[in-house]
């Protein structure tokens, strides 16, 4: 496995690493849509994920990589041990970032029958695919606007429900599927289908950097990285293990931040003013203040997380007509400064 | 100029290549087949080591050969899946070639993307998941004309963008390959300093270049030119280089210009006249001669200026705005513009059934439907003829074959009349027809194109894409007023339809017009031979049987514009009781 790009090392696009850390800090906010410019490194904020998490524990042998102590999300093998009283084992594992290739086929992404295990004994077993990979984790679509429709929908369908049904070929299992859907893509080749977009918590677009001393660093830190991949990556290890720190103090202390119900308050009225469809757009603008509010260490969330995240949260939400060219970024910066007042 | 040199055009960009592949990703390799083409890569070739390996892609490659997949023949005989390396994990540490790359589906191109991003190939297919190293450079064979070219996010991936037909500038004597070895070996060492580096990526960003990938590139570039002059950093003209081979094909825009004393300088020899020709045997303005003097000159003066000697005639008038009649040259430099999203048969599922008669056998179905009678039919084997050499049993009923789908986009192409008689009324109608049929395309997931014709011609506004942000934009801009050249505009669209059609899309007319043409093939006023030649157009439009919706614009439905239809075979619809939706229900009732 090459070394990936350092997540602290990439210039800029602070939303768009924001929106992941955010994503990685509450997973239920429901995954991230990255849209922009080619050769903005979106691919590469996502790679560099994998080195960044902290490791998660799961129950040895599980191929669904279980939680050991939340019953509620585990597959069916692990909680027929628990029910009988067994004690799990448990390792831990780096979390799963798992690559949906575009030319991956639907048996690979879903699970089928195992091939080897029916040429060799005649067995009917279930081989899972990549969404059981993916379980806990992230799964990332490069160019998800490319994707075939019908996994797309496969895709939605599973995000949404935590839960991958497989029925075929005599073989008929559900296993827990909770994975946070990364996609990027470039909007010039093609525009997502309103309803997939829906499905993604947070929406980023990436553009390039104006300004030419950021777009000399880009290029300067890329020359390094190729140089000398490893000693590159040491000298950002620091600042990578710094924002590592913060994510696992911020997961264990989400729980524990509070919402108070004037933010509750705010957070309807942003929605209400902007005309969002569902209740969607009020969830995920809460889970993912709340989720800002714990990796900056705070205790309680305030108008001023609301503010931050509000346009990642909203701005793919807005009812829109597909031909109405108006920023749909701006639109939510207008809302938010009419609601909180100018910054 | 010797003939060997002229036999190996843009022999420095595949020195270029030679010394780094896989930094530099590849080539796009503009050209139609020929010997100059087979020219640049035989000379690509001999400046490689002998033992590097170069495979040739086939257009429509299967996953399976490209990724790898399950090896048919090993999997039968041992009886378990057995992988197979694809084309590309072969192809590790040397050139791909890709054929006819214009015509490349976008599922390919972001496949390839991935492998060239990542050095490896990692896939999960037929029951399997596995990686394995792929340090590829690939060169795409670009045959495209007109509209036709590399998918974008490909091309992007690709650091040297060569046009061989356009003319190219006088390289100097050719490099030999115990050249390029050492500038290899020199090629980690060679630094570029600070004040180069950023006049490369201010020369990107003036150049409009939206990719951060396009200063890499310039800079990795720059460094290998370097290292062919055997220097251990990166000098001006090296820099010069890398803008020519890949900032200045990749121009969007014109830079802004510096001062009043310059615009007098460049573009005298690219006139329209002569754009419009791209004459080839016009030489390239001396670049040599421009980029010695002038030291004081800022360095990213003067990498524009090269730049701007480096763009193909037609480009250049074509950012300027000042010829736009003649896409052919025009659309020769512009990389990543458009990207035609060609969707072939795509397979859905299997079925039972034989291989015979161009079926494919789809040997996992097969497999996974012989797999749970493994041991029974064993057990009767033996039991019967006390056979059991046999690893698989595969009976006929276990055969499966893969289906396609033949999903035929569809591509809805907009031929506005926007000229004085049309637009004075109706223009603002017209357009908001055709953005409720915009509407209609979004949800639909059809491509659209639009024409405009007005004054002495036709004019592609908008290439077909699935982009309605790009098509709505290029609609807003559409100005009015002038004359109608409506034969023009018949043409163009019979032009476009035919590009669609070869990219195996079928095309959806609709021409908003009043039908009173009054300008010329030509370009020349005069009523009679206009509405003559708008009607020899019609008819040779109605030859390509292509569907065909007529939107009569003007204020009381007109003979003039009913006798088009006719013509051209089209279905007539007058827009007065042309309300948006009446228009998007007949565009829909034309597509059957």
């Amino acid at each position: 496995m090459s070394i990936p790009f350092p997540f602290t090392a990439i210039v800029g696009q602070d939303e768009m690493k924001l929106a992941i850390l955010i994503a990685a800090v509450d997973p239920s906010i429901g995954g991230v849509l990255v849209f922009g410019d080619r050769g903005t490194g979106k691919s590469t904020a996502v790679r560099a994920l994998a080195s960044l998490l902290p490791p998660m524990r799961v129950v040895v042998g599980c191929r669904y990589g279980c939680d050991p102590v939340a019953l509620s999300a585990a597959c069916a093998d692990c909680r027929a041990h628990r029910e009988r009283g067994e004690k799990l084992k448990s390792a831990a594992v780096p979390v799963p970032v798992v690559d949906l290739p575009l030319g991956a086929t639907e048996d690979r992404i879903v699970g089928a029958l195992d091939l080897e295990r029916a040429l060799a004994h005649g067995e009917k077993a279930f081989e899972p695919g990549l969404l059981a990979r993916a379980n806990r984790g992230f799964l990332y679509v490069d160019e998800v606007n490319l994707l075939e429709d019908h996994l797309v929908d496969l895709l939605i369908d599973v995000a949404a429900s935590g839960e991958n049904v497989v029925e075929r070929e005599g073989l008929s299992v559900r296993h827990p599927a909770r994975f946070v859907l990364v996609g990027s893509g470039n909007p010039e080749e093609g525009e997502l289908r309103p309803q997939l977009l829906d499905r993604f918590g947070l929406a980023v677009d990436v553009k390039t950097p104006t300004d030419l001393a950021t777009r000399v660093d880009v290029v300067r830190r890329r020359d390094a990285f190729e140089r000398d991949p490893a000693g590159f990556s040491a000298t950002w290890a620091a600042a990578d293990e710094r924002i590592r720190r913060r994510l696992v103090s911020a997961r264990k202390h989400l729980a524990a931040v509070e919402l108070p119900d004037a933010v509750l308050e705010r957070a309807a009225q942003l929605c209400m003013a902007l005309g969002t469809d569902g209740l969607r757009g009020e969830l995920t603008l809460m889970r993912a203040a709340r989720a800002l509010a714990a990796y900056e260490g705070k205790s309680c969330v305030g108008d001023e997380q609301l503010r931050r995240i509000a346009a990642p949260a909203l701005r793919h939400r807005l009812r829109r007509n597909p031909l109405d060219e108006s920023d749909a970024s701006a639109r939510v910066e207008r809302a938010v400064v009419e609601l909180f007042g100018p910054a | 100029m010797t003939r060997a040199e002229a036999l190996a055009p843009a022999h420095t960009a595949a020195a270029l290549l030679a010394v780094a592949p896989r930094l530099l990703g590849g080539v796009r390799l503009k050209s139609a087949a020929g010997p100059r083409r087979d020219a640049w890569l035989a000379a690509l070739r001999a400046l490689l080591p002998a033992d590097v390996p170069w495979v040739r892609l086939p257009l429509h490659i299967a996953d399976e050969r490209l990724l790898g997949g399950l090896d048919l023949a090993a999997t039968l005989a041992s009886g378990r899946p057995v992988a197979q390396r694809g084309v590309l994990a072969q192809a590790d540490g040397g050139i791909v070639l890709a054929a006819m790359a214009e015509r490349m589906s976008s599922g390919t191109a972001a496949r390839l993307s991935q492998v060239l991003d990542r050095g490896e190939v990692q896939a999960t297919r037929d029951g399997m998941t596995f990686s394995s190293p792929a340090r590829i450079a690939l060169i795409a064979l670009d045959e495209g004309i007109d509209e036709e070219a590399l998918p974008a996010a490909l091309g992007d991936r690709l650091a040297l963008h060569i046009d061989l037909d356009a003319p190219l500038a006088d390289e100097g004597p050719p490099l030999t390959a115990t050249v390029v070895a050492a500038a290899r070996e020199r090629f980690a060492q060679v630094r570029c300093d600070d004040a180069v580096l950023e006049a490369l990526v201010a020369a990107a960003a003036a150049f409009g270049i939206a990719s951060a990938r396009a200063g890499w590139f310039a800079l990795c570039a720059a460094r290998a030119a370097a290292a062919l002059a055997g220097r251990d950093s990166v000098s001006a003209e090296d820099a010069r280089l890398a803008v020519q081979w890949v900032l200045a094909p990749r121009a969007t825009q014109l830079p802004p210009a510096p001062d009043e004393q310059v615009p007098a300088e460049p573009p005298p020899q690219e006139s329209p006249e002569l754009a419009a020709d791209s004459a080839p045997q016009d030489p390239a303005p001396g670049t040599p001669e421009e980029d010695k003097p002038a030291p004081d000159a800022a360095l990213e003066d003067q990498l524009i200026d090269a730049a701007q000697a480096a763009i193909p005639a037609g480009l250049l008038a074509l950012l300027q705005g000042r010829s736009q009649r003649e896409r052919r040259s025009a659309s020769a430099g512009r990389a990543g513009a458009t990207a035609a999203s060609k969707q072939r048969g795509r397979p859905v599922g299997a079925r039972r059934g034989e291989p015979r008669g161009g079926a494919r056998l789809n040997l996992i179905e097969t497999l996974r439907a012989a797999a749970p009678w493994q041991r029974l039919r064993r057990a009767q084997a033996t039991a019967a003829a006390g056979v059991t050499s046999r690893r698989v049993w595969v009976e006929r009923d276990d055969l499966h074959i893969t289906r396609f789908q033949q999903r035929r986009a569809t591509t809805t192409v907009f031929v506005l009349d926007a000229s004085g008689s049309a637009a004075l009324h109706r223009l603002a109608e017209a357009k908001g027809a055709v953005e409720s049929l915009l509407a209609d395309c979004y949800a639909r997931r059809d491509n659209v194109a639009v024409i405009g014709f007005r004054g002495v011609g036709a004019q592609l506004l908008l290439p077909p894409t699935r982009s309605l942000v790009r098509a709505r934009r290029s609609l807003a801009g559409l100005p009015g007023g002038g004359g109608t050249p409506l034969a023009a505009g018949l043409d163009a669209a019979q032009h476009l339809a035919e590009v669609v059609r070869r990219g195996g899309a079928t095309a959806l007319l609709v021409v908003l017009t009043d039908g009173r043409a009054n300008i010329a093939r030509d370009g020349l006023p005069g009523r009679e031979r206009a509405q003559a030649d708008a009607l020899q157009a019609a008819r040779s439009l109605a030859a390509l049987g292509c569907a065909t919706l007529l939107v009569d614009t003007s204020p009381q439905p007109t003979a003039a514009a009913q006798t088009l239809a006719l013509a051209m075979n089209a279905r007539y619809l007058a827009l007065p009781y042309a309300a948006a939706q009446v228009v998007s229900s007949a565009v829909r009732a034309q597509r059957g």
